[in-house]
């Protein structure tokens, strides 16, 4: 059951940052400069952290979705479906160290201070 | 009248200890038993009342709620019939898990902390630990759980072979005691939802060469609070006494409504 929960939690959570993420991308047709000052804002560690939980969200969201497509599809998916649940935390996780890794990289890089 | 011949008792097949008196060696221990009750007569909220209790190894959770409603409080309600799971009476959330009383041993639950039990979820309390079952049979009733076969009745059975019997073989297994479709969460929020036990018994026939009226089963459960209800949250299996894949007689019907068009 909890899978589930985490599947609508995330596919909500994702939801609305597109709903932000397309009002921000939709803005360099309005002001080039108000794009630029809005985008800014993702340099700050606050907005480094929150994509990180974005990433989390989402690695977890598509992962998951792959096992519940096996769940329906696959004849075996139903007997499988804990060890599958087991699969997609393991690649969650490996995906997610890499990301951070990556991530935190070019945060530091960049980092100017506040 | 005849006198009784008192014939001697063969001799015990089981080795008993010669010290011991044979039950005294059955591992003893204390529990508290924690139920939450519900009398609309007495007040309008639920609430819990606790009773520790000292039982013997062998003992289930049934044999705990008796002992509190023969020796301790009559007022305790609670549904069991045969009490060896069978019947599907006694069904109810022991520590937060849908289970038969009846086949719950005491000593396979944490003895060193209260047991909950409570009345199980989705479905109308009416008093203690019994629901209002009528909404679950309903949908049990809407999937029409008989043979349906309207070709002439052969003079002997209806043959079928030993695959075809397979088919369903799981589903067959169902005693109705709506452990499964009180636990899932769907139904929860959704009281129109058919519950998973409803669609277990459907499949039973679906897939039963016998019955003819398969489709019609099947254009039943193709409703908005049919089958595409079902998030597979597997709840239903994991709640499931009789050990019946629930999930996937669901997902079985689900491929079936799909690839009858095909």
């Amino acid at each position: 059951m909890w899978s589930w929960v985490g599947h609508r939690i995330t596919g909500v959570g994702i939801f609305f940052f597109l709903l932000v993420h397309v009002l921000d991308t939709s803005l360099v047709r309005v002001s080039p400069e108000a794009y630029d000052a809005v985008i800014g804002a993702y340099k700050h560690p606050i907005m480094i952290m929150g994509e990180i939980g974005l990433v989390g969200a989402i690695v977890f969201h598509a992962f998951n979705g792959l096992r519940i497509i096996l769940v329906d599809f696959w004849k075996q998916g139903t007997r499988y479906h804990r060890q599958m649940l087991w699969a997609v935390m393991v690649l969650w996780f490996v995906t997610m160290v890499a990301f951070s890794i990556r991530h935190l990289m070019i945060f530091f890089e960049g980092w100017e201070g506040f | 009248m005849s006198t009784p011949t008192v014939e001697k008792e063969p001799a015990s097949k089981i080795d008993l200890a010669e010290s011991g008196d044979g039950a005294g060696a059955v591992q003893q221990f204390d529990i508290t038993l924690k139920v939450r009750r519900y009398d609309p007569e007495r007040t309008e909220d639920a609430w819990w009342d606790e009773w520790n209790l000292t039982m013997f190894g062998t003992d289930r959770v049934l044999d705990a709620l008796h002992k509190v409603k023969w020796d301790v409080d009559g007022t305790l309600t609670f549904r069991r019939s045969c009490a060896h799971g069978i019947c599907g009476s006694d069904a109810m959330r022991i520590n937060g898990r849908n289970r038969l009383a009846c086949k719950t041993l005491l000593k396979d639950l944490d003895t060193s902390k209260p047991i909950i039990v409570e009345a199980i979820k989705g479905l109308p309390v009416e008093k203690d630990l019994i629901v209002d079952m009528e909404p679950f049979f309903q949908s049990y009733r809407e999937i029409m759980p008989f043979m349906i076969n309207s070709s002439p009745t052969p003079t002997a059975e209806r043959v079928q072979s030993p695959e075809e019997r397979q088919r369903f073989d799981d589903t067959t297994k169902c005693i109705l005691c709506a452990a499964c479709t009180s636990s899932c969460p769907v139904f929860w929020t959704d009281g129109q939802y058919f519950g998973p036990a409803a669609i277990v018994n459907a499949h039973r026939f679906i897939f039963d060469s016998r019955d003819d009226a398969g489709d019609m089963r099947l254009e039943i459960l193709n409703d908005r609070e049919g089958v595409w209800r079902c998030r597979t949250t597997f709840n239903c299996t994991e709640a499931c006494p009789r050990g019946i894949e629930v999930t996937k007689a669901i997902q079985e019907v689900k491929t079936a409504i799909l690839t009858r068009s095909l």
